[in-house]
Parts: C-alpha cells; sequence; structure tokens
C-alpha cells in the first residue's frame, strides 16, 4: 500500500509522487481511449475512465497506510495504478489477455490486487459499499488499526445498499472513509434532476447527517485538498471514532463509458454528455480548463516543489511505460477456451 | 455417540461447535444477540456476535465483504424471501468475485435461511424458491432434510471456501432426529438413500422426504417398494445415485415443495431424461407445488401443495397399477 503509517503534510516527495501517478492515470486512461481507435475490437464490452478523478483518487490513497484498504467500482483503473499494480497487468486484463491482472476473468470493470490492498470492485451501482463496510467490520475485529476506503459515484449515493451501509458503519464505529467523487452526472442524467440534496442547491455530503457522521465537501481536482479531508477522515476512523462521508467534487472528462452498441458497430467513446446531451458546450470547456493534471502541475511547478523540465520527464516516463503497457497487452496470448471453467468454485 | 435433537436444536450445536473451532466464524443477522443473556453472545463476545438493522443488502454485502477480508461470516437471514431483497449481492457479487478476479479471493460465507413455511404464514413467507440459487455457478445450495443433516451440513457449509446458501425447513423445526455428538460434517453433494427399493425411484427434497417415505410405507403395503432418495444439496448435485437407481427401478418420481418451473425437481427430471433415458420404463412424473402464490386459507394451502396421496398417486401412474394395488394388465415390467 502507498503511503506512510500516519501522513501528517505532504513533503516535496510525497507531492511529487501524487503528481506522477496522477501523470500515469491519465496517460493509460488515454492509451486505453486510443486502444479504440488505433485497435478496433481488442477492448470489449464497457469500459469505464478516471479521466478527471486523478487528484481525488491519488489525493484519497496517499492518506492511507500500509495495511489499509480500498473497494472500489466499476470505473477502477485509477486506484491499482497508484498502489503499484503493474501497468501492463492492467492493460493485459483490458485486453482479454491471459497476463491479465484477473487472467481476462474479469476486464476492464473488475480489475483487483488483494495483495495490494485493492479488493476489489463492483460492477453494479452502489453495491461495493456493504462490502468496504464489511472489510471495514473485519478491521475492527481484527483490531490491528486497519481502515478501509471505499469509492463509488452520487449516483450510488440513491441507492439502498449507500444508505443501509453508511447506517451501519455509524453505528458500530467502523473505521471506514467513504469517498463519494460526485461527478454530476449518473450516465446521462444530471444529479440536481436524480438528488434531492443536489436539487435543493445542497452539497450531497449533508447525506452524513442523516446517519450521525460528519460529512465534508472537498474540491477533488485538488489533490492537496482532498488528501487533507481524507487524511482527516482515516485519522478519525483509526481512532475508532468511525466513519465519514468525504464528498469529493469532481469533474469526469470522458463519457460515462464507450458507446453501448451491437456486434458489428465498431466500440469508441461519444462525446461527455454535458455536450452530447444537455449541448451545454461552455460548461464543458470550464471543466477541461479546471483538468486537475496540468492544474497541479502549475501549481506545483508554480511553488517551487517541481521544475517544469522534471515534469516534462514525469510525463515522458508516463508515455513510455503506458505505450510499453500496450504492447504489452496486444502481444500477450489469449486464455485457453477451457480455462472459463476454473475458478467458478474455490 | 448419537442422541436425539430437534432440527433446530442441531442447526445451533453446529454453529456453536463451528464458532468454537473457528474464531474466524462469525454470526450476524436481524434479532439476534439483542442482549446479553444471548447464549452465542456471551461464548463468543460482541465482535464476532451482532445484531444487526432490517438491511439485508448491508447484511449479506458484509458479509461478503468480511469473506473477502478472511472472516467466516454466518448471516441469520430468518427467512428465505427476505434474501430478495438483496439479490444482488447473493446471486450477482459473492458467487461471482473469486471466478471475476481470475482466483484471488475466495468468499466463504453461509446465508442461513428458513423456507416453506407452509402453516399459514401466505404469500410471502412460505417459498421454497431454492429453485432460483441452485444454478448460479459459484453458489453453493444445501436442504437438510433430517436433523443430523442439519447439523453436519451446516458444519460442512461454515468450512466451505464458497458463498453456501443454507436453506432449513420451518415445518422441520422440532422434528426430532437422531444426532451425532461432537464433530459432524456431511458431505456436499452426497445423497442419501432414505429407503431401498427395486420398482421406483423417488427423489425428495427437505420436508418433502418424510412425506415420501409415509407416501413408501403405504405404497409397501401395496408390494410396491420405492426407493427414496434425498440430494441433501442440490449445488452441488449427486446426479449419479439417482442415476444409478434409476438404472435399477426404471421408473422416477420427483418430489419438491417448490412450484413446479422453479423446482430442483425440473433440473434433475431434465438430467435424468438426457442421460438416464435409456434406463426409463415410463415417462418421469415431478409432484410439485402448483404454479401459484402459496395461499392463506388451509384447504387452498393443501390443495397446492405436495401431500402423501399425489406421490403415490404419481408412483402408481409410473408403474402403470391401479388405485386397488396390483399391476395393470398389459403394464411395462
Amino acid at each position: 500500500m502507498a503511503g506512510t503509517e500516519e501522513p501528517a503534510g505532504l513533503d516535496a516527495d510525497r507531492l511529487i509522487w501524487i503528481f506522477t501517478q496522477m501523470v500515469r492515470i491519465r496517460e493509460f486512461e488515454e492509451r486505453v481511449k486510443a486502444t479504440f481507435t488505433e485497435h478496433p475490437g481488442v477492448i470489449r464490452g464497457h469500459t469505464h475512465l478516471a479521466d478527471g478523478a486523478e487528484a481525488s483518487i491519488v489525493g484519497s490513497l496517499a492518506a492511507l497506510g500500509r495495511r489499509d484498504q480500498v473497494m472500489a467500482t466499476y470505473r477502477c483503473h485509477g486506484y491499482p495504478l497508484a498502489l503499484g499494480t503493474p501497468a501492463a497487468a492492467m492493460m493485459a486484463e483490458i485486453y482479454g489477455r491471459a497476463t491479465g491482472l484477473c487472467g481476462g476473468y474479469g476486464g476492464s470493470m473488475h480489475l483487483t490486487d488483494p495483495g495490494r490492498g485493492f479488493l476489489g470492485t463492483s460492477g453494479i451501482v452502489g453495491q461495493g459499499i456493504p462490502q468496504a463496510t464489511g472489510v471495514a467490520y473485519a478491521a475492527q475485529i481484527r483490531g490491528e488499526g486497519q481502515v478501509v476506503a471505499c469509492f463509488f459515484g452520487d449516483g450510488a449515493a440513491k441507492q439502498g445498499a449507500f444508505h443501509e451501509s453508511l447506517n451501519v458503519a455509524s453505528l458500530w464505529k467502523l473505521p471506514v472513509v467513504y469517498v463519494l467523487e460526485n461527478n454530476g452526472y449518473n450516465v446521462v442524467t444530471r444529479a440536481e434532476q436524480e438528488d434531492a440534496n443536489a436539487a435543493a442547491g445542497e452539497p450531497l455530503a449533508v447525506k452524513a447527517r442523516a446517519y450521525s457522521m460528519p460529512g465534508v465537501t472537498v474540491d477533488g481536482g485538488d489533490p492537496v485538498a482532498v488528501h487533507r479531508e481524507v487524511a482527516a477522515a482515516v485519522a478519525r476512523a483509526r481512532a475508532g471514532l468511525g466513519p465519514t462521508l468525504v464528498e469529493s467534487t469532481i469533474y469526469r472528462l470522458s463519457a460515462h463509458g464507450n458507446i453501448i452498441a451491437p456486434p458489428g458497430v465498431p466500440l469508441h467513446f461519444p462525446e461527455h454528455e454535458a455536450v452530447e446531451v444537455f449541448g451545454a458546450v461552455e460548461e464543458y470547456e470550464a471543466a477541461k480548463r479546471g483538468d486537475p493534471v496540468p492544474r497541479t502541475r502549475a501549481t506545483l511547478v508554480g511553488n517551487g516543489t517541481l521544475t517544469s523540465a522534471a515534469a516534462d520527464q514525469i510525463a515522458e516516463s508516463a508515455r513510455a511505460e503506458m505505450a510499453e503497457a500496450v504492447q504489452f497487452g496486444l502481444q500477450s496470448p489469449f486464455p485457453r477456451p477451457d480455462a472459463a471453467v476454473n475458478f467458478v468454485y474455490a | 455417540m448419537a442422541r436425539e435433537l430437534p432440527y433446530i436444536g442441531a442447526i445451533n450445536e453446529a454453529l456453536r461447535l463451528e464458532m468454537a473451532r473457528d474464531d474466524r466464524v462469525l454470526y450476524f443477522g436481524q434479532n439476534i444477540a439483542t442482549t446479553d443473556n444471548d447464549p452465542f453472545l456471551s461464548e463468543f463476545g460482541r465482535d464476532r456476535v451482532r445484531t444487526t438493522p432490517i438491511s439485508e443488502t448491508a447484511e449479506i454485502g458484509m458479509a461478503v465483504g468480511a469473506a473477502l477480508a478472511g472472516y467466516r461470516p454466518v448471516v441469520e437471514l430468518y427467512m428465505a424471501e427476505f434474501m430478495l431483497v438483496a439479490m444482488d449481492q447473493v446471486v450477482n457479487e459473492a458467487p461471482r468475485l473469486r471466478y471475476m478476479t481470475g482466483g484471488q479471493v475466495t468468499v466463504p460465507l453461509v446465508l442461513k435461511a428458513g423456507y416453506g413455511f407452509t402453516a399459514g404464514w401466505a404469500g410471502q413467507h412460505t417459498g421454497s424458491i431454492y429453485g432460483m440459487f441452485m444454478g448460479v455457478p459459484g453458489l453453493k445450495v444445501a436442504l437438510p432434510a433430517t436433523a443430523a443433516d442439519a447439523k453436519g451440513l451446516l458444519a460442512t457449509a461454515i468450512r466451505d471456501d464458497n458463498p453456501v446458501c443454507f436453506f432449513h425447513h420451518y415445518l422441520l423445526t422440532l422434528e426430532p432426529g437422531e444426532v451425532p455428538e461432537g464433530e459432524y460434517l456431511v458431505p456436499f453433494g452426497q445423497a442419501a438413500v432414505r429407503r431401498a427399493g427395486g420398482d421406483v425411484t423417488v427423489v425428495a427434497t427437505g420436508a418433502m422426504v418424510g412425506r415420501a417415505l409415509a407416501a413408501a410405507g403405504r405404497l409397501a403395503a401395496e408390494g410396491i417398494e420405492a426407493e427414496v432418495i434425498d440430494p441433501r444439496t442440490i449445488a452441488p448435485l449427486d446426479l449419479a445415485t439417482i442415476l444409478e437407481s434409476v438404472a435399477k427401478t426404471g421408473r422416477l418420481v420427483l418430489v419438491d415443495q417448490a412450484t413446479r418451473h422453479g423446482s430442483a425437481s425440473a433440473v434433475i427430471a431434465a438430467e435424468v431424461a438426457e442421460a438416464g433415458f435409456g434406463s426409463l420404463r415410463a415417462p418421469i412424473r415431478q409432484v410439485t407445488a402448483l404454479d401459484a402464490t402459496i395461499p392463506y386459507s388451509k384447504p387452498m394451502e393443501d390443495y397446492v401443495l405436495p401431500d402423501e396421496d399425489k406421490i403415490i398417486t404419481a408412483v402408481r401412474d409410473v408403474l402403470g397399477v391401479a388405485a386397488t394395488g396390483g399391476r395393470a394388465a398389459g403394464a411395462p415390467g
């Protein structure tokens, strides 16, 4: 697990680590997206990208300790990359290869790396939340101070699984931090069309009040701010004081996922829903101007943490690493067809 | 040493022994351990025994998470239908995670639920809904019919590294039976031949085993010897024992409290039709609940359920014998 046991703050090395992971995630997602056009047919089904969420993901994970645990959603490429999972194994999984992280059994939506604390995802909205809560129950019993970070989106906050889980977690004072990545859209539905708090002009973090736990809202484009709030929540959880709901406001820069199309139609990513569905070009352009990756770079270069040359070098390394991951994936063999009957039962 | 225990006593004994044996076993659910007098709570403590809110998705989802993190939870669900509230966790999460991760994780958990409470509980608490779980890859399904099996199958379920639906039959709750003391395990996927006979194979599950045996006793007075087989687990299913019996008898009657098209018997019948067709000397007959919601009023409840008379009629039918006894003229073999 990345991070130190009790991160007090972020020194220069840590900030550079955060920026590096953000750049790696962005580059990975760019390569995934490009695969649809450069290598049609290589990626099947439905793929969801984390571009726009990098600061939130890495700022959160930077607040965790070595033995802490993470669960997330089908939009799951960012977390394992930052936790140290090899990009090549991830790309090969997304390409359905035998060398993939999950042997080609799971694909894009089900990346899992338990050895690095990433216990998995659910492809069904909100359903990983009670599972992460159960991992936190296990941590509480084990009594070794582990904390669980549970990532999900704004859409999931309308699922019964969310409400049931927050109630139990607060009741039992479980060591879990709920990170609600609010990207403003549940697929093509805007938050204010489906969330009572959003419609009333309130942050989604107010939902925490119903379960007598702290709820905070943070700018998910600022990794330092995200780290500060998540670190406070982690410290609270580790102290036995129970869960916190951290709403991290982000803007997903790609569409919800690639198009859902019958066989024969080449898959690709459409325009973001703001543009494609709502015609809100300016909203999307503003989000692009606030892109957390160049924004973080500008901050770190501006305050002297990083030189421009060093930042360029980080980007160049990420490009080389992810280009290699693509090549590894493309050159890897497919699983034997009859491997399909393995792992049904333990 | 065996001694007599009620079915429910055998279940509790298995749970207590497994919790004492392995401190990774957890027990939680609604309305358990609400006071310090609870025997499980006093023996195993609040970490491992907890009452939960009425939140099946959280209960089962948390069991999945605790299992991913190395524990072996048993979720008390009381009524099988309550699992329907949390169907995603039961069907689409717990049994699929090992597979989708390429074998990187295991999800050992037990969903303990009663079913078949056809004693005036009307439409929503009486179902025999195990059929909808037996075809889910990654799930196992146990249906104990005796007190001894209730103990042995629950212990096996808790030690299994997969998610297991342990469905105990509510009508059997106080049914006494000989139960071995101490550690007792009944392996999954091994049917029990409850009664040997050469004329007809009767496959029955849960409380229907007792009805099939009672029917077999009456048939014996007519000179018909039924072999009664209890699969004990329907996933995995011991098809070999059933096919072996059908090879001997040439006739198959299935007795299942589930509605016909949601039954385990429909699957077993199809398997025997495919793998044992050459042995069959008469069409397979299924004695199931009618395809109706269980009604409240007793005459109607009785009408939709399998009973001894329906089993006897089906057996006579596959043997081609008249109700008065004796084989009908011209009936095969």
